[in-house]
């Protein structure tokens, strides 16, 4: 019974949490409306006795909205994260698009036959789900892995302005390397 | 592993058990007066230093800024003092614990990394540029101290096959996981003094920016924010105990007692080592975070986890 009720509960938060994120006119609050908005899920997730994955959640999520602090100060031009604006962008083609999401999700929800549940839950969850991720699976899960630092560390190389060339002079054989910000290293 | 290695006890043992922690913290702050004290050589002792501090801020004005952020900045100063209450939970004192969560590690690593929220929350919040200024300094020592921290988590989880806190300190029934996992050790004391914004990772209070984080911070709201660093001193102390020295194994007296000894000892050396190290510059500690201490830890995982599955 109380599960429910927190359950429900948490849904509403999570739902108006979410909703805050486009109201505050603050990029700040934006960002942590939103992260209280995945904490309610991840303590959703919690409840439905899925522990890792609740608590995982919550973790990336506050993470990832103090990361996205940093990079929306840095990164905008004219520092608008330090004043008022306004945080909804092209509203009438946005609301015909959420609204229209929202009812397919809703649609989907209410009309699928959704199955009875078979067997019973796993004794210990998380061991469950690192089986099924890591087991038969471990293959693909390793090759997605790879391929997704390459695309991180290409990513960065593509981006960057200065190459190796700049840091480590035309022969590659400056040492140290001429770095605009010497590291805690010594090199 | 079949029983429970730790006995769930009643909810409303949080009261006694936050108490607790709050007398660890005082504990802290009185080590840290008696220290400053006599390095200033001010002061008969250095009980006036923490209590006299109680005082005078219980009764300070508040501080009001220009268009502060009022609501994220008091969320982001109380919230150290609730992450380290959180922490706790997962803690077993000898045999009893408050939540025996299965993925007790993890839940520590959620909550430390509330602090890259909170802190910088009480950076932005006073709409300072001196605090904001501190609140990035934070998040550019997270980048440094994080990865290292998560990874240190991982090995005492991999020494004893299990995230729970209660089975990782049962695990330790012959041999401390501080002896074969010291590099391990290290960061996560490393990642503790860094939550607690204490010592090397202090630039982001840092007197040549005014205190920066805490520059706006009076009154009531800097009691909670300095309460709650040395309250998560103490947390992150009392979590090492499972984690890495053994929990409650001691001769004689009973698990519980050893549990806080261990404790209080591992707090005194937090708090004694504020004096002894130098600022982490937060651009410089950068290079040394990802390409020393990941490694380290790397590479203790990997030690760990071939002796684990040597074991099995």
């Amino acid at each position: 019974m109380i599960t429910h009720v927190a359950f429900w509960a948490l849904a509403v938060v999570a739902v108006l949490a979410g909703a805050a994120v486009f109201i505050v006119n603050s990029m700040a609050r934006a960002s942590y409306a939103l992260a209280v908005s995945f904490i309610a899920v991840g303590v959703q997730v919690l409840l439905m006795q899925q522990n890792y994955v609740g608590v995982v959640t919550i973790l990336m999520m506050v993470m990832e909205m103090a990361v996205m602090a940093v990079y929306m100060v840095m990164f905008m031009g004219m520092n608008p994260a330090l004043m008022p604006m306004s945080m909804v962008h092209d509203n009438r083609h946005a609301l015909a698009v959420s609204i229209g999401v929202f009812v397919l999700l809703a649609a989907g929800v209410l009309l699928v036959p959704w199955p009875t549940r078979r067997g019973a839950p796993p004794v210990d969850v998380t061991e469950a789900l690192g089986e099924e991720l890591m087991g038969p699976k471990m293959l693909v899960m390793t090759g997605v892995g790879a391929v997704m630092a390459v695309t991180i560390i290409a990513g960065v190389v593509l981006a960057a302005h200065r190459t190796r060339y700049d840091r480590f002079g035309d022969d590659l054989r400056r040492r140290p390397a001429d770095d605009p910000q010497p590291g805690g290293v010594g090199r | 592993m079949s029983e429970a290695a730790v006995t769930v006890v009643h909810a409303g043992w949080a009261v006694p058990a936050a108490g607790l922690l709050g007398l660890l913290a005082v504990a802290g702050a009185v080590l840290d007066g008696f220290l400053t004290a006599r390095t200033t050589g001010t002061g008969s002792s250095g009980l006036s230093q923490p209590f006299g501090e109680v005082a005078r801020l219980m009764r300070q004005r508040r501080r009001t800024t220009v268009a502060a952020d009022s609501l994220l900045w008091r969320i982001g100063g109380s919230g150290l003092l609730l992450m380290a209450l959180m922490i706790i939970t997962v803690v077993p004192l000898g045999r009893w614990t408050l939540f025996d969560l299965d993925v007790g590690v993890i839940w520590f690593n959620a909550m430390d990394v509330l602090a890259w929220a909170f802190v910088w929350l009480t950076g932005w919040g006073a709409n300072s540029a001196h605090s904001l200024v501190g609140g990035y300094r934070f998040l550019a020592h997270g980048l440094a101290y994080e990865l290292p921290l998560m990874f240190a988590l991982v090995a005492p989880a991999v020494g004893a096959s299990s995230l729970n806190v209660g089975e990782i300190a049962a695990a330790q029934q012959g041999l401390w996981f501080v002896v074969w996992m010291p590099v391990a050790f290290l960061v996560f004391c490393m990642g503790v003094l860094a939550i607690a914004v204490w010592g090397p990772f202090s630039p982001a209070l840092g007197a040549d920016v005014a205190g920066g984080v805490t520059a706006e911070l009076s009154g009531v709201d800097r009691l909670l924010f300095q309460g709650g660093r040395y309250a998560l001193l103490a947390a992150g102390a009392a979590f090492a105990v499972p984690m890495f020295l053994g929990g409650g194994a001691g001769p004689l007296l009973p698990a519980w007692a050893w549990v806080l000894i261990k404790t209080l000892a591992l707090l005194a050396v937090f708090v004694w080592l504020r004096r002894r190290l130098p600022a982490a510059r937060p651009d410089v500690f950068m290079e040394a975070g990802w390409l020393v201490l990941l490694p380290a830890v790397l590479l203790q995982d990997l030690i760990v986890a071939v002796v684990a599955a040597g074991r099995s």
